[in-house]
């Protein structure tokens, strides 16, 4: 009986991992193949990927978008870490319940109530400011709200369940709490805000609801040219394009994971030979 | 740190609350406001809520009639009702889906479980759209399912899948699935072993066991993966517009339809704020399952 459960559930993750992988191994093979038609396999050529080169419009997107993708992380990171910092650290202050919440509502908000909401407020504060101009800093504006929800989630945890103790024991020894902080604990954290700069990265430059609601006339993110293209139709340039996005951050999360378990496993080692 | 009480810690509290008080919570109030306005040909596209009369008086211009517009067209009645109905069936295939397989992975040794959750994110990590993209090449009428399955026979004629109702809901399911794995793993993983092993020894056979303690104390993580699926999915608009059909209603699509095809921002506002009001209940589920959650 036991036995024969673990094998239906083995089965049932294997299926879910799947149904989670196959569509994107298709596209990458689809990519590769040397006839236009979808139903016909022309032999193996990599046309599509050279014809990307010459595509003005999807190279200035995807710069466009990694600009924003740097900027919007960077922004969000550092609002994140302080709103975990407070979250953690301080148990009582006004607005404490609000902030909460504003942490938590971007995660589940549909993007196309985000989208729609901010645009509005941009206009508005366009006719009271002149400021700002919808493109790039409203895009990255909004990116920012979104990401700084995830950057706080993942700090959060990871500073609660960091040690004060030695963060104590460097103010026992005449540290300023500024300074016990930035040289004891923001090496712990570090991992975790590493990694969530990265899940910020990428969901920006991925984003294309929020974008397009926010976006001015003459800033087409990349995910706003690809949706454009998708829409009429499979292209094979886009299946080059998709599967180099697709494998590019891929092996981007998968070496930035193995460099920071490294380094957490030093750190974890160091601290017990300081402890012997 | 020391600082709690100084003032010092608000330099630490403000960027952040100010930051999202203006470009997250404020928002609201804007698309409240103009909900309430009319459209007019000009920039912006709607009319002025509240105006300043030439003796310096404020003069409210408020209208109903997008909210009236709202409850007598059936079309949003229709599409608010189908976008609930689409998102809580793939919540509940997205469960059926997940549960065993959080189970597995709570189950499987560490390191083996340290794989496996990274191959569950993975794909949460690289491209939303492209992964719906990815997957019109599974389910078109040419595409891998189809010529599987007339190749083993099961079918005469290719199934009709894209550019249906089906498909949105396969979109849903293959897109949310991890979002339904990862907190479900999470209550799984801190489940007390002791009390399966309690239970064992007085005699409660496995399935009993997990129908009589596992099953109960994974609510939360239910919960919370099942909001985390079923909120956005009702509010979805990449998936019904790239892979449903042309009359496809959730209401994502006709939202944007109504900001981009008809330019009408009012109208638009007052659809978002009428979802957001059906939404409120969900979310505040979720966010008491994931405060309860944090403080565990």
């Amino acid at each position: 009986m036991e036995r024969r459960s673990s094998l239906l559930l083995f089965s049932v993750l294997c299926f879910g991992i799947a149904i989670l992988y196959i569509p994107i191994l298709v596209l990458i093979g689809y990519s590769f193949n040397a006839s236009p038609l979808v139903n016909v396999w022309g032999g193996f050529s990599t046309t599509w990927y050279g014809q990307l080169w010459h595509n003005r419009q999807l190279l200035e997107s995807a710069l466009l978008s990694l600009e924003v993708a740097v900027s919007a992380s960077t922004g969000a990171v550092i609002l994140g870490t302080l709103a975990a910092i407070a979250l953690v650290r301080f148990a009582r202050f006004p607005g404490r319940l609000l902030l909460t919440g504003m942490v938590n509502a971007p995660l589940v908000m549909p993007e196309i109530i985000t989208g729609i909401t901010q645009l509005l407020l941009f206009v508005s504060m366009v006719q009271l400011l002149s400021w700002p101009h919808r493109g790039f800093t409203t895009i990255v504006i909004s990116h920012v709200t979104f990401c700084t929800a995830y950057v706080t989630i993942t700090v959060q945890a990871r500073l609660a369940s960091a040690d004060r103790s030695l963060e104590e024991a460097a103010m026992d020894l005449g540290a300023g709490p500024a300074r016990a902080f930035l040289e004891i604990t923001l090496p712990i954290i570090a991992p975790a805000i590493l990694s969530s700069w990265l899940l910020c990265f990428t969901l920006s430059l991925d984003d294309l609801v929020i974008s397009s609601f926010v976006s001015g006339p003459g800033a087409s993110t990349l995910p706003m040219v690809i949706y454009s293209k998708v829409k009429l139709g499979v292209s094979p340039d886009i299946n080059a394009l998709a599967s180099l996005i697709v494998c590019g951050v891929g092996a981007l999360i998968l070496t930035a994971g193995w460099l920071l378990r490294r380094a957490e496993r030093r750190r974890v080692l160091e601290m017990q030979l300081a402890e012997q | 740190m020391k600082t709690s009480g100084s003032p010092g810690r608000w330099l630490i509290i403000l960027p952040p609350l100010v930051f999202l008080l203006l470009f997250f919570l404020i928002p609201f109030a804007f698309a409240f406001k103009i909900s309430f306005a009319e459209t007019a040909a000009r920039v912006p596209p709607y009319t002025d809520v509240l105006q300043v009369t030439p003796d310096h008086h404020w003069r409210l211009l408020a209208t109903l009639a997008n909210y009236r517009y709202l409850l007598t067209d059936e079309l949003y009645g229709a599409a608010y009702l189908f976008s609930l109905r689409t998102a809580f069936f793939s919540t509940l295939v997205c469960l059926a889906l997940g549960y065993p397989m959080a189970y597995a992975i709570a189950r499987a040794p560490r390191a083996t479980q340290s794989v496996l959750l990274l191959i569950i994110m993975l794909p949460f990590w690289t491209s939303f759209l492209l992964r719906v993209y990815a997957l019109e090449g599974i389910i078109r009428d040419n595409g891998l399912l189809n010529t599987l399955l007339l190749h083993l026979g099961l079918i005469d004629h290719p199934l009709r899948i894209m550019r249906t109702n089906v498909a949105v809901y396969l979109g849903i399911i293959y897109s949310y699935l991890p979002f339904m794995v990862l907190p479900l793993f999470a209550t799984l993983e801190k489940l007390d072993a002791t009390l399966l092993e309690a239970a064992a020894d007085l005699g409660s056979t496995p399935w009993r066991s997990f129908l009589d303690i596992t099953l109960p104390l994974s609510v939360p993580g239910m919960i919370a993966g099942s909001m985390l699926v079923f909120i956005p999915a009702v509010g979805e608009f990449v998936i019904p517009s790239l892979l449903g059909g042309p009359n496809n209603l959730m209401i994502g699509r006709v939202l944007w339809d109504e900001f981009f095809g008809n330019h009408d921002w009012p109208a638009a506002a007052a659809v978002a704020i009428a979802f957001l009001l059906l939404l409120v209940g969900p979310i505040a589920i979720y966010q008491y399952y994931n405060v309860r959650q944090l403080e565990a």
